[in-house]
C-alpha cells in the first residue's frame, strides 16, 4: 500500500468521514497541524470512539466518587480528609515492539495520571499476557516487559505491589501489558484538569520534546500488526525516570504550596491534548506558541510539535502573578519549564508557529466532537455449540495434576516476576505481592488499602458478560479477605478487532457483565482503559477485561490473615455456595486437557455480597483466609501448606470438586473451636498437618516437593 | 582478528543519559559543552579470518544480538 | 545529636530511614545535595534511591554534590558516616569506602529479605550488636555487587546466603577507623515486625549511640 499518493487525512489514519466532520467543524479545510491534532485527539486510543457508547453503562455513582471517569484518575472519599486516586491503562502494541521501553514508558504514563490529580503515586501494579514460554520469542518479550517495569518503577521511586500473569497461545503476537497506580493525598490537595479562567499561564514541564511515539497513540495502538506494519518501526519512546522523579516532587511542592490552578499530563496525543482538554473543560480558548516549547530536535514541524509523544512532560495551569514561584520550583528541581501560552476569552485554541498562526480550531472539539461509532455486534455463532459441549470430568489423579498445575508458569509461583520489583518503599506494604490482594497502610492513621487485579481471557471468551462479572465478585472476595470492604472498580477492557461484530458483541457484554457485578455489590466505576486491536494476521486475542478493585479497610486488621499463619492441626474450611465440579473454562481444561470448552458457572450475586461480608469480618480474627481462584481449593491449600510449611490432608475425594474453580469460595483455616460460629455457608474439608499435602485417596505429595515445584514453574523455563 | 563494533542510539530516539550527564558537567563549569550521546563500543577477538568475511560475521552478529534495531545503528570495524 | 539525612534528585528512600530514626529516638533532618554547611550536625546518612538516575554510573554524579564536601569533612573529622545501598554507592565512588559496586551476578533487581551475620562490631553500625549475630533485613537493589580489588576493605556484615556475588559476601563494609560504614541492604525496612522484621533496629540503635562524641 502506497502512501505518497495518498491524502494527508488518511496517511494520518483519518477515515474520509472524520475529515468531512473536521470540514463541518472549521467550516474549512483544514490545516496541516489542525489536523495532525484531530488525528491524535480522534485516534481510538484517545477518543474511545468505538466503545464510548457502550461505556455509558458503567454504574459510576456513589457517595464516595470524588472524581468519576473522564478526568486522569478516579477519585474517592476514604474519610477523615483522605482520598485515594486509581487509574489503569495499557501499553500492549508499544511493549510488542520494544517490551523494555514499552512497558517502561507504560508505568511512567500511569504515574502521571495519578500525580496530575494531586496525589502522590504509592504503589504500582502490572497486568501481564504473553504467549507460552516455550517459544523463545515470548520469553523474550516477557524478560523485556519484566525488566521495563523493575527498571522504571525501581528508579522513579514507587513500589510495584502486586499484578497478574497469563500464559496463552492468543497473547503471542499480542502481549498484554496494563499497568495500574494507586495514589493518595489530603483533600485540599486536589487538582483537576482545568485551563483555568482567562489570563491563566499554561507552563509546560519537565523533559524536552523531540519526535518521540509520533504517530505512535494515534497509529500504532488503533491499528492491528500484520507483515507489512512490522516494518513501520516509528519512533519508540524511551522512558526517564530520574525525570519522571523531579518531576512528581516538583508537582507535589506545587500542590502543597496550592501554586496551580489545574493541571494535565501529556500523554497519548502531547500538546494537542493538553492544550484542548483543559480549556475545553474550563469552557475558554487559549493562545499557544510553539517556538517555546523547550525541544531537543532541531527542525520540528508544527504537526510533529502537536503530535509529539516525549514523555514525562506536565503542564501546568497558574495564575499570571504565581507565574515566577512556579518556575522556580521546577528549578529547584532541576526541571525545564518554559511558558508557552495563556488562556484567553471565547473558545478557540490558536496555535503559533514560527510567527504564524498554524492551527485555529474550536478547543472543546478535539476532545467532544470526536466521532462515536456504534459499531455492528454479532453473537458469535459458535457460543451455544461450545455451550453443548460440557467440559469433561478430571479423569486423572489428583495429585500429578496437582503437581502439573503448580509448575505452570501463570500458576506457580510468581517470585521471578516480583522480586525484581522493589516492592517494599515506603514501609507501607503489609501484604505484598503474591497474596490474594495487596494492602497498603496509611501510615498516621488506621486505614489500609486493600487492592486486588483479576483477569481471565478464557473464561471471557467462553463467556463474555458471566466471566466479566465473575472477575469483579472475585476481585472483592479478594480485598475482602485481606479486611477490606470493596469501594470502586477500574477497568482495562483488552480486546480484538472491533469492527468484527463478534468482538463488538463480547465488548458489549463485558460491559455489561461488570456493571451488573457492581450494582450488586453497590461499587462504582471510576475510570478505565481500552485497547483494541489486540489481533494479528486476522486472529483477535481472547476478550481479556482486568478489572482493578480498591477496598478500605478502617480500621486494618491488628495482624493481618496470611497463608504463613497456618500450623498443625487447624482445621481447614471451604466458606462459600457448595461446589459443582464444573470444570468450564478452568486451570485444569487449559493445562491437562488441552480443551476451553462448556459454559463456566455463573456467577451468584447473592452469594456474592454473602461472602464478601463474612470474609471482611473474619479477616480480623482468622489467622488464614485464602480465596479459591485458579485451581480450585486443591491449589489453594497447596499454598498454603507452600506458605506455613506445614503438610495437611482433604477429606474430598471427588477430584472435580477438588479443582473446580466455581465462584464465591474462600479458605478459612483456624484453630478448633475459635470461630465465633460455624458459618452455615461452609464446611469442614480437612486439616494441617504432617509434611505431606493428602488429597483424598491419591499418594501424599511432600511439602518440600511441592514447594520446589511451585518455585520453579517460571525459572526453570527462563534459564 | 580483532573487530571493533559501535553501538550508537539512533539520533531521534531519547538519551536520558546523555543530557542528565550534560547538565552535570555543566554543574562543574563545563559550559562548553553542547551535547552528550552515551554509545556502546564491543570489542571482539575472532579466529584469523578473511577481513571481509569477519565484518560479514559480525554484522550478522549485530542484527541478531549485539544492537537492537529498534533503538540502534551499528558501525563495525576490522582492525589490521 | 542531630542526623542529617541527604537528599539527591533521585533519592527515594530519605522519609523511610528518618521515619525509622526518629522511631528509635533519633533527631533528624533531611537536607537537600546543594546544602554547603553540616555544621549543626553530629552524623550524616545517605539513603537509597536512585541519585540522578544511576547515569554514567550509580553514584558517579552524587559524588560532585555540593553537600559532599561536607560529608568529606565530617568522615575526616571521625563522625559517624552511614551509606544505605545508593548511599553505599556514593561513598565508593567518592573514595570514602574502598571497592565499587558493580551488577548482581544474576543481573536481575534482588527484592527480598537476606540472613546477614555480623563479622566486625568495631563500626558504628554494627557498635551495639554482638560478633556472629544473626540480622534478616531486606535487599533492594540492582548494583549490589561489591568488588575490591585493592582488598582493603572491612567487612562489617555478611550474606550467609550470597544472592548477588559480592566479594568476600560483603554486605556491609567499614573504613579503617569504623565510623564510615557502607550497607548495601536495608536495616530502615527491618524495624516493624508486622512488615517481616526487627532486626535493623539493632544496627541503627548502633549508629545513633554513635553520634555521641567518644
Amino acid at each position: 500500500m502506497t502512501t505518497a499518493t495518498q491524502p494527508l487525512h488518511r496517511r494520518l489514519g483519518m477515515t474520509d468521514e472524520e475529515h468531512e466532520s473536521v470540514v463541518g467543524i472549521l467550516g474549512r479545510e483544514p490545516r496541516p497541524a489542525e489536523l495532525a491534532m484531530y488525528s491524535v485527539m480522534w485516534s481510538e486510543h484517545c477518543s474511545y470512539k468505538s466503545s464510548r457508547a457502550h461505556l455509558r453503562r458503567f454504574p459510576t455513582e456513589a457517595p464516595w466518587v470524588v472524581v468519576g471517569p473522564g478526568e486522569n484518575a478516579g477519585v474517592v472519599d476514604l474519610g477523615d480528609g483522605w482520598l485515594a486516586a486509581l487509574r489503569i491503562e495499557s501499553h500492549n502494541h508499544p511493549s510488542f515492539v520494544e517490551p523494555f521501553q514499552g512497558a517502561a514508558t507504560g508505568v511512567g504514563g500511569i504515574l502521571r495520571d495519578v500525580f496530575t490529580m494531586g496525589a502522590r503515586p504509592i504503589a504500582l501494579w502490572d497486568q501481564i499476557r504473553f504467549g507460552p514460554l516455550d517459544d523463545p520469542k515470548n520469553r523474550y518479550l516477557f524478560n523485556g516487559v519484566v525488566s521495563g517495569i523493575a527498571g522504571y518503577g525501581n528508579a522513579v521511586g514507587v513500589p510495584t505491589v502486586g499484578g497478574e500473569l497469563e500464559f496463552d497461545p492468543v497473547y503471542a503476537g499480542n502481549p498484554l501489558v496494563n499497568v495500574m497506580c494507586l495514589g493518595i493525598l489530603r483533600r485540599e490537595q486536589l487538582v483537576l484538569g482545568t485551563a483555568g479562567p482567562p489570563g491563566t499561564v499554561a507552563i509546560l514541564l519537565g523533559g524536552a520534546t523531540g519526535r518521540d511515539g509520533i504517530g505512535g497513540a494515534s497509529v500504532l495502538a488503533s491499528a492491528s500488526f500484520d507483515d507489512e506494519s512490522q516494518e513501520k518501526r516509528p519512533s519508540v519512546q524511551v522512558g526517564d525516570p530520574f525525570e519522571e522523579k523531579k518531576l512528581i516532587e516538583a508537582c507535589l511542592e506545587l500542590y502543597r504550596r496550592g501554586l496551580v490552578v489545574g493541571v494535565q499530563d501529556l500523554g497519548a496525543a502531547g500538546l494537542s491534548c493538553a492544550t484542548s482538554e483543559p480549556a475545553g473543560r474550563a469552557g475558554v480558548g487559549m493562545e499557544v506558541d510553539l517556538d517555546a516549547v523547550h525541544v531537543r530536535e532541531s527542525g520540528m514541524t508544527a504537526p510533529e510539535l502537536l503530535m509529539s509523544e516525549s514523555q514525562e512532560r506536565m503542564m501546568a495551569f497558574v495564575a499570571p502573578e504565581l507565574v515566577d514561584d512556579v518556575l522556580a520550583v521546577a528549578a529547584k528541581w532541576e526541571i525545564d519549564s518554559a511558558v508557552v501560552g495563556v488562556v484567553k476569552v471565547g473558545d478557540t485554541l490558536t496555535v503559533r508557529h514560527e510567527g504564524t498562526i498554524v492551527a485555529e480550531v474550536p478547543a472543546a472539539s478535539l476532545a467532544d466532537d470526536a466521532p462515536l461509532y456504534d459499531r455492528p455486534m454479532q453473537r458469535p455463532e459458535w457460543i451455544d455449540g461450545v455451550w453443548e459441549r460440557p467440559a469433561e470430568r478430571l479423569g486423572a489423579d489428583a495429585a500429578d495434576v496437582l503437581l502439573r498445575l503448580l509448575d505452570d508458569p501463570g500458576l506457580g509461583s510468581t517470585s521471578w516476576v516480583h522480586e525484581q520489583y522493589d516492592h517494599m518503599l515506603f514501609l507501607n506494604t503489609v501484604v505484598g505481592p503474591g497474596s490474594d490482594a495487596a494492602l497498603i497502610r496509611i501510615r498516621g492513621t488506621d486505614k489500609g488499602l486493600a487492592v486486588s487485579t483479576d483477569g481471565n481471557g478464557r473464561l471471557c471468551y467462553l463467556d463474555p458478560r458471566n466471566g466479566s462479572a465473575r472477575l469483579v465478585y472475585e476481585a472483592a472476595l479478594n480485598v475482602a479477605v485481606t479486611g477490606a470492604r470493596p469501594l470502586a472498580v477500574v477497568d482495562n477492557l483488552n480486546f480484538g478487532n472491533p469492527e468484527k461484530p463478534e468482538v463488538m458483541w463480547q465488548f458489549r457484554e463485558s460491559v455489561e457483565g461488570i456493571s451488573e457485578a457492581c450494582e450488586a455489590l453497590g461499587i462504582p466505576v471510576i475510570g478505565g482503559n481500552v485497547s483494541f486491536y489486540n489481533e494479528t494476521d486476522g486472529v483477535d486475542i481472547h476478550p481479556t477485561p482486568v478489572v482493578g478493585l480498591l477496598g478500605l479497610a478502617d480500621p486494618m486488621p491488628e495482624t493481618p490473615p496470611r497463608l504463613s499463619r497456618a500450623v498443625a492441626g487447624m482445621e481447614i474450611w471451604e466458606i462459600g455456595p457448595p461446589p459443582t465440579g464444573n470444570l468450564a473454562g478452568s486451570s485444569v481444561q487449559r493445562i491437562i486437557h488441552h480443551s476451553m470448552t462448556g459454559r463456566p458457572t455463573p456467577p451468584d450475586p447473592d452469594s456474592a455480597i454473602r461472602v464478601v461480608q463474612l470474609a471482611a469480618e473474619l479477616a480480623h480474627t482468622v489467622p488464614v483466609l485464602h480465596d479459591l481462584s485458579d485451581g480450585g481449593l486443591a491449589v489453594a491449600v497447596a499454598e498454603i501448606c507452600i506458605a506455613s510449611g506445614v503438610g495437611a490432608t482433604l477429606i474430598e475425594t471427588d477430584g472435580d470438586l477438588l479443582f473446580c474453580e466455581d465462584p464465591h469460595r474462600f479458605v478459612a483455616v483456624f484453630a478448633p473451636g475459635t470461630l465465633p460460629s460455624a458459618p452455615e455457608l461452609g464446611r469442614m474439608v480437612g486439616t494441617m498437618g504432617g509434611d505431606d499435602l493428602v488429597l483424598g485417596a491419591s499418594v501424599p505429595i511432600g511439602v518440600a516437593e511441592l514447594t520446589e515445584t511451585h518455585r520453579q514453574a517460571i525459572p526453570r523455563r527462563m534459564a | 582478528m580483532k573487530v571493533t563494533v559501535e553501538i550508537t542510539r539512533r539520533p531521534e530516539i531519547a538519551d536520558p543519559q546523555g543530557s542528565t550527564i550534560q547538565r552535570a558537567l555543566h554543574d562543574l563549569g563545563h559550559n562548553a559543552v553542547m551535547s552528550v550521546r552515551v554509545d556502546r563500543v564491543i570489542h571482539l577477538e575472532l579466529d584469523n579470518e578473511d577481513p571481509d568475511a569477519a565484518r560479514a560475521r559480525v554484522e550478522d552478529m549485530c542484527r541478531q544480538v549485539l544492537a537492537n534495531p529498534v533503538l540502534e545503528d551499528f558501525t563495525v570495524k576490522v582492525d589490521g | 545529636m542531630k542526623t542529617a539525612v541527604v537528599v539527591f534528585p533521585g533519592t527515594n528512600c530519605e522519609q523511610d530511614v528518618a521515619h525509622a530514626l526518629t522511631t528509635l529516638g533519633g533527631e533528624v533532618e533531611l537536607v537537600w545535595h546543594r546544602e554547603p554547611d553540616l555544621s549543626e550536625f553530629d552524623g550524616v546518612v545517605l539513603p537509597g534511591g536512585f541519585a540522578h538516575g544511576d547515569y554514567l554510573r550509580t553514584g558517579a554524579i552524587a559524588r560532585f554534590s555540593p553537600i559532599m564536601a561536607e560529608v568529606e569533612r565530617l568522615a575526616e573529622a571521625g563522625r559517624p558516616v552511614l551509606g544505605i545501598c545508593n548511599g553505599f554507592q556514593v561513598l565508593c565512588e567518592a573514595g570514602l569506602l574502598p571497592g565499587a559496586l558493580i551488577a548482581n551476578r544474576d543481573l536481575a533487581f534482588i527484592c527480598r529479605f537476606v540472613e546477614l551475620e555480623v563479622t566486625d562490631t568495631g563500626t558504628i553500625l554494627t557498635g551495639a550488636a554482638q560478633m556472629g549475630q544473626r540480622i534478616r533485613i531486606p535487599l533492594n537493589s540492582y548494583e549490589g555487587n561489591w568488588v575490591d580489588p585493592g582488598n582493603s576493605g572491612r567487612v562489617a556484615l555478611r550474606y550467609l546466603d550470597d544472592p548477588n556475588g559480592s566479594q568476600g559476601s560483603a554486605a556491609a563494609v567499614a573504613n579503617g577507623e569504623g565510623n564510615v560504614v557502607g550497607i548495601m541492604p536495608h536495616p530502615e525496612r527491618g524495624v516493624d515486625e508486622l512488615l517481616g522484621s526487627g532486626d535493623g533496629r539493632v544496627l541503627l540503635e548502633g549508629f545513633l549511640h554513635s553520634l555521641v562524641p567518644a
